[in-house]
């Protein structure tokens, strides 16, 4: 009896969570298809009262295309660039035989409690003075060394599992260091790699910081921070704003559509090891 | 971070302390090899994390506006940060928004995480819609609460006037008292899906005799859960908090694009102090400060976490192997 009960309790706050994370989403939803006229005068929960799909269209022509391609680019880059980086270099840390590079990993895992918003005024400095201020390749770089501490972190903790037999088994029949990393590591690391990309890719899609303090211009602008500009644009046009959003929102919720358990285990996992 | 050995073939009889200084152990130019694969990672990151830590520390004892030549100023950048009122509210505000922001979080990402870690089939539902926020965007997330929340046309307010609910008309965004309260409740709709996610995992960790036992015992949910469920999650409870102390104490972009530290300085972060001395008021050395305190004090928190609650033992376990 008191089981059912607290059973009960919990199904009621747990639906409560519900609606206060599906509120808000439905509520952006809806605006997005308002016309400015009627996101004035229509009840916001009800869907009734002349629906558009104008705003779409809108931020389209402000430039919304663009900030997506230069996210994708962005993206992309960030996710090749670590999880390759970082593979190579947990299967050097792993197999070493030189202390320096025992020291290199120590340096890196001290970089996982660096915030960013510590270090980002020299970060500004030092990419204007290399030239690459207002870049596309500026972000790529910060955004990439900004994730390696934890990239690394994980594939040394995965290749380190690895069962030395097998290792000791391809050397033995004659196999190179080299034979090794690309027959073994590499395709059981396959699954680990998608992890990886996952989480660094969500981060990178989403990060404001930087753009904001790096970039400049529309050309190089990526969507978090193309949003904040289309809200200087359309201020009061809300529908095109939430639009703007949920357009930004939808390759990931593809994604997740697609990979769902892929998605939910790489957040919690990784972290919760 | 002494023993290598774990992927190492077995070598013939090692000597006691199997540090292995080079060239010892160097066979055919693995020495050149390890270096082949460190040595990009490591560059990247030495350039854009290293380098920059250093030259906020030597950027917080100069004066420098960004154009000229910056000059030497000692510790008058450090004595500025005592006397500056912005900055002292500043760090009371950051302080409000890292306990609130740990005192809200935990105890709900706890039990939605438990609850999403259920077998019934509704709960692996509920736990799908629980990560969406996780998917958007904070500049998204900001953008969303900021119509919602708009005293005139937001949706809040209609509800207001729709179900005669008084309360729910506010100026949320703009009020001294409950600005501040605002954000955090967005930053936790924000983060709590992410924790939510960890309790979860954290839970299905943990063996399920150990939930038998407990039955056979007679004990009761209440104390199962004092008992079994709340020690065993020590780990994640760690993990989570350090996540949730060191994110909120470095917390800038809602606060940038929703308030811009206002109304007045109600909900000026130390983050958004650093980024307005620095790029509005181009003062880099006094940013420096600001940047160098956060910086410190993330690591401090970070590092007296791990200590304080024997982390460091299990961490130190799984490191010792590398």
């Amino acid at each position: 009896m008191r089981l059912r009960a607290g059973r009960m309790i919990a199904f009621v706050l747990a639906t409560a969570w519900l609606v206060i994370v599906i509120a808000p989403l439905y509520y952006m939803i809806l605006a997005s298809f308002r016309t400015q006229g009627t996101y004035l005068t229509a009840n916001p929960w009800v869907p009734s009262g002349g629906l558009s799909a104008r705003s779409y269209s809108t931020v389209f022509h402000a430039g919304l295309g663009r900030y997506l391609v230069n996210s994708v680019l962005l993206t992309a880059a960030c996710i090749v660039l670590t999880v390759t980086l970082s593979l190579a270099a947990a299967f050097r840390i792993v197999r070493r035989t030189s202390r320096a590079v025992g020291v290199a990993f120590v340096t890196m895992l001290f970089g996982l409690a660096i915030p960013v918003q510590a270090i980002i005024v020299p970060i500004y400095v030092l990419i204007y003075k290399m030239h690459l201020y207002d870049t596309l390749l500026a972000l790529i770089l910060t955004l990439s060394a900004a994730a390696i501490p934890v990239s690394v972190l994980i594939m040394v903790s995965f290749v380190r599992d690895i069962p030395r037999e097998m290792i000791g088994a391809m050397l033995v029949d004659g196999g190179s260091e080299w034979t090794v990393f690309r027959r073994l590591v590499w395709p059981l690391s396959r699954p680990v790699l998608a992890t990886l990309a996952i989480y660094n890719g969500l981060n990178v899609w989403n990060n404001f910081l930087l753009p904001l303090v790096l970039t400049q211009s529309g050309s190089v602008a990526v969507l978090p921070l193309g949003l904040t500009k289309l809200e200087g644009l359309y201020s009061i046009n809300v529908p095109a704003v939430m639009a703007g959003v949920l357009l930004s929102v939808l390759p990931l919720l593809i994604l997740f559509v697609l990979m769902r358990r892929q998605v939910m285990n790489s957040l919690g996992g990784l972290v919760a090891r | 971070m002494t023993q290598g050995a774990r992927l190492q073939e077995p070598r013939a009889a090692a000597p006691p302390p199997p540090r292995r200084s080079g060239g010892r152990a160097g066979r055919r130019g693995t020495r050149l090899a390890d270096l082949t694969g460190v040595a990009p990672p490591m560059a990247l990151f030495g350039l854009f994390i290293i380098v920059p830590m250093i030259a906020a520390v030597v950027l917080s004892f100069v004066r420098w506006n960004g154009l000229g030549t910056p000059h030497w100023a000692g510790g008058a950048n450090w004595a500025e940060f005592f006397r500056d009122p912005v900055a002292r509210t500043s760090v009371i505000v950051t302080a409000k928004v890292v306990v609130l922001s740990y005192v809200v979080q935990t105890p709900i990402s706890l039990a939605l995480g438990l609850f999403t870690a259920g077998r019934q089939r509704y709960r692996s539902v509920y736990a799908t819609i629980y990560v969406l926020p996780l998917l958007l965007s904070t500049a998204g997330i900001a953008l969303m609460w900021e119509s919602l929340l708009d005293p005139s046309f937001g949706a809040l307010s209609s509800l207001a006037k729709s179900w005669h609910l008084g309360f729910l008309q506010q100026n949320w965004l703009g009020s001294p008292s409950l600005t501040l309260y605002v954000v955090v409740a967005i930053i936790a709709w924000q983060f709590i899906p992410f924790h939510t996610l960890l309790y979860a995992v954290g839970r299905r960790q943990i063996p399920a005799v150990l939930y038998e036992a407990a039955t056979l015992d007679g004990a009761s949910p209440l104390r199962t859960f004092w008992r079994i469920t709340l020690p065993q999650l020590r780990y994640t409870i760690v993990t989570s908090g350090i996540l949730m102390i060191v994110g909120s104490l470095t917390y800038f972009d809602i606060v940038y694009i929703m308030t811009d530290g206002g109304p007045g300085y109600t909900t000026r972060v130390l983050s958004l102090d650093m980024y307005n001395v620095a790029f509005l008021q181009d003062q880099y050395g006094y940013a420096s400060v600001l940047a160098v305190i956060l910086g410190v004090v993330g690591i401090a928190v970070a590092v007296g976490l791990v200590r304080f609650t024997g982390f460091a033992s299990m961490a130190s376990q799984q490191e010792g192997a590398a």
